[in-house]
């Protein structure tokens, strides 16, 4: 598949977000039951605003992959059949309640509004973020199953691209959380940190296997399939175009094996050694700046890792555009 | 039900093109607005098309076939490019089975390009949406034409009768008939999309001739007539 660079940014950027204000929600959560020292509501207000620029950052990303952006809303219509309307539908949804969860920190609503099992105080964020939080896995099912729900595109039509989106979102999310920790300079970091650190392993395995399944995919359709001719040797010598078409331009990514292995390479080191490396120098040295580091190494890791995987997956109509005349 | 089709017979098909001229000619011309081409005459030209012939070599040299094969949207009974869709653009007539984009309520998202194995979608690069085989939706519908011209434009065109239109769900059609008695197939059948389009395969004409057809296997001498004949009248010139 051709990689657009649209969705690579959505994908990624909504993954960050998404990670992001899991991070936040497990913090203050950490920070109810005494495991972590309390913040105040500004630091939930302020990373829920940057997880909702990404939010909306990948929103804005995703326009560009339209044809007609003015129609955008139509997309929501068929949430009963399409992921890619639940899509569109679950993630306004959690930009909203993002929002209203840093709203609801930055005015102060965090008086009690009942007591569970005289121990448990719940206030107005923790019943938001609760939603949010619900509404955030929705989203990374539903933005994994656009893809996974291709049947077509055998390379991503496993669970493991959910886990991946998944485990790729928390990854960075927690990142993102320890280098805004070290940036304003809490002591949040190593939690953050560590937390990342083992999606981060977690993500290798799951990525690792996604790979490994893919390079031993044996895809059900061939060439005889496609025309329906018996015979152990077809080629073709016309396409119906000269020059390209949608087809050629949709479907292949036009790079060769070596780019696509590098770039592999490139994204194995980026998002898994690179920032586990240095968020350890970070906690060993107590830098405020190499979190920062850490993530932005991770996240550009992501978009070759974005972009490796849709050049990877190979679909079937590609049977039909071997060769030109 | 209905279910209209095509059923292209490889068999004929001379790969001229002219379904695809035809069809682009038709479908160009109509209320949908046309199918844009870029740089026509230029280098790197490319355009949409609804319907394309592609070729195929079978075999290695000498031993080699050439497969014309035109290939446009099947209109599958069980297509998976519609409930992808998040508008609704894409959708399957109830009453005649043909598949259909909405033009008006394409957002251009290319997800059906994606749930289609055949390729069969193209996105117009100046109107943004996505297009695809129509089987003349507006022609075959049309009742101010005369019946026999309410076909699709590329079967109309076709020089060789290549490609036969009807319905494959009426068991006596021309289309059900021909699938039925000439080996018609359907394309990938492996995903279970059941194209409604059928192709019927090529194959070779071969008078089967028995060895007892030229020797009499009842003679028992096994001597066949030896006779010289000079001229006079013979049994098969009386007979004829
Ligand atoms: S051939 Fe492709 S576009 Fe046409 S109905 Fe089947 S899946 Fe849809
Ligand atoms: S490109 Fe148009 S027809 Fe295709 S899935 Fe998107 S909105 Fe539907």
């Amino acid at each position: 598949m051709h990689p657009a660079f649209s969705v690579i940014f959505l994908t990624t950027l909504i993954g960050a977000g998404q990670g992001l204000f899991l991070a936040l929600y497990t913090g203050q959560i950490y920070a109810l039951a005494n495991l972590l020292p309390a913040q105040g509501d500004e630091f939930y207000a302020f990373g829920s605003l940057v997880a909702l620029a990404l939010l909306v950052g990948g929103l804005i990303a995703s326009f560009f992959h339209l044809g007609r952006p003015e129609r955008a809303w139509r997309a929501a219509a068929r949430w009963r059949t399409s992921w890619l309307s639940r899509e569109v539908l679950v993630l306004p949804l959690v930009m909203a309640l993002v929002f209203a969860y840093g709203l609801a920190h930055w005015t102060g609503h965090t008086q009690p509004l009942f007591t569970l099992g005289n121990w448990l105080a719940v206030d107005a964020t923790l019943l938001i973020g609760l939603a949010a939080t619900l509404a955030v896995f929705a989203l990374f099912v539903c933005t994994a199953m656009v893809y996974a729900g291709v049947r077509f595109l055998e390379e991503w039509c496993s669970p493991l691209t959910v886990v991946n989106f998944t485990l790729f979102g928390l990854a960075s999310g927690f990142m993102l959380a320890a280098a805004y920790s070290a940036f304003i300079g809490n002591q949040l970091v190593a939690f953050f940190g560590t937390w990342s650190v083992i999606f981060t392993v977690i993500a290798l395995v799951s990525r690792f296997a996604s790979l490994t399944r893919n390079a031993h995919l044996r895809h059900k359709s061939t060439v005889q399939s496609a025309i329906g001719v018996r015979h152990q040797t077809v080629s073709q010598k016309a396409q119906g175009a000269t020059a390209g078409s949608f087809n050629t331009r949709e479907f292949f990514h036009g790079r060769s094996a070596g780019t696509l292995r590098t770039v592999r390479l490139l994204f194995l080191f980026l998002v898994f050694p690179l920032p586990m490396l240095l968020i350890g120098a970070a906690y060993a040295t107590q830098s405020p700046t190499l979190p920062i580091v850490a993530f932005a190494v991770q996240y550009l890791g992501l978009l070759f890792e974005r972009w490796y995987f849709f050049a990877e997956a190979r679909h079937p109509q590609n049977l039909y555009y071997q060769s030109v005349a | 039900m209905s279910q209209l089709a095509l059923v292209i017979d490889l068999n004929v098909c001379v790969g001229c093109h002219a379904c695809v001229t035809s069809c682009k000619q038709w479908n160009t011309s109509g209320w949908a607005g046309p199918l844009v081409d870029e740089n026509p005459y230029d280098a790197d030209p490319t355009g949409t098309f609804f319907n394309r012939v592609q070729t195929f070599e079978v075999g290695t040299f000498p031993d080699t076939e050439t497969v014309h094969f035109p290939k446009s949207c099947l209109h599958c009974e069980d297509p998976p490019c519609v409930p992808v869709c998040p508008t609704g653009a894409s959708h399957k007539r109830a009453d005649n089975g043909i598949v259909l984009v909405d033009y008006d309520k394409c957002i251009g998202c290319k997800y059906c390009s994606w749930a289609c194995p055949y390729g069969a979608r193209e996105v117009d690069e100046q109107q943004k949406v996505m297009k695809k085989c129509t089987l003349c939706i507006d022609r075959i519908t049309d009742l101010t034409l005369p019946e026999r011209e309410r076909k699709p434009a590329c079967v109309l065109a076709c020089p060789t009768s290549a490609r036969l239109f009807g319905d494959v769900q009426d068991p006596d059609s021309e289309v059900s008939i021909a699938i039925r008695e000439r080996g018609g197939y359907q394309l990938m059948p492996e995903w279970g999309t059941k194209p409604a389009n059928h192709y019927l395969p090529r194959r070779k004409t071969r008078i089967y001739i028995d060895p007892e057809e030229l020797i009499r296997a009842d003679n028992p001498l096994r001597k066949e007539d030896l006779t010289t004949y000079s001229g006079e009248e013979t049994l098969d010139d009386v007979t004829w």
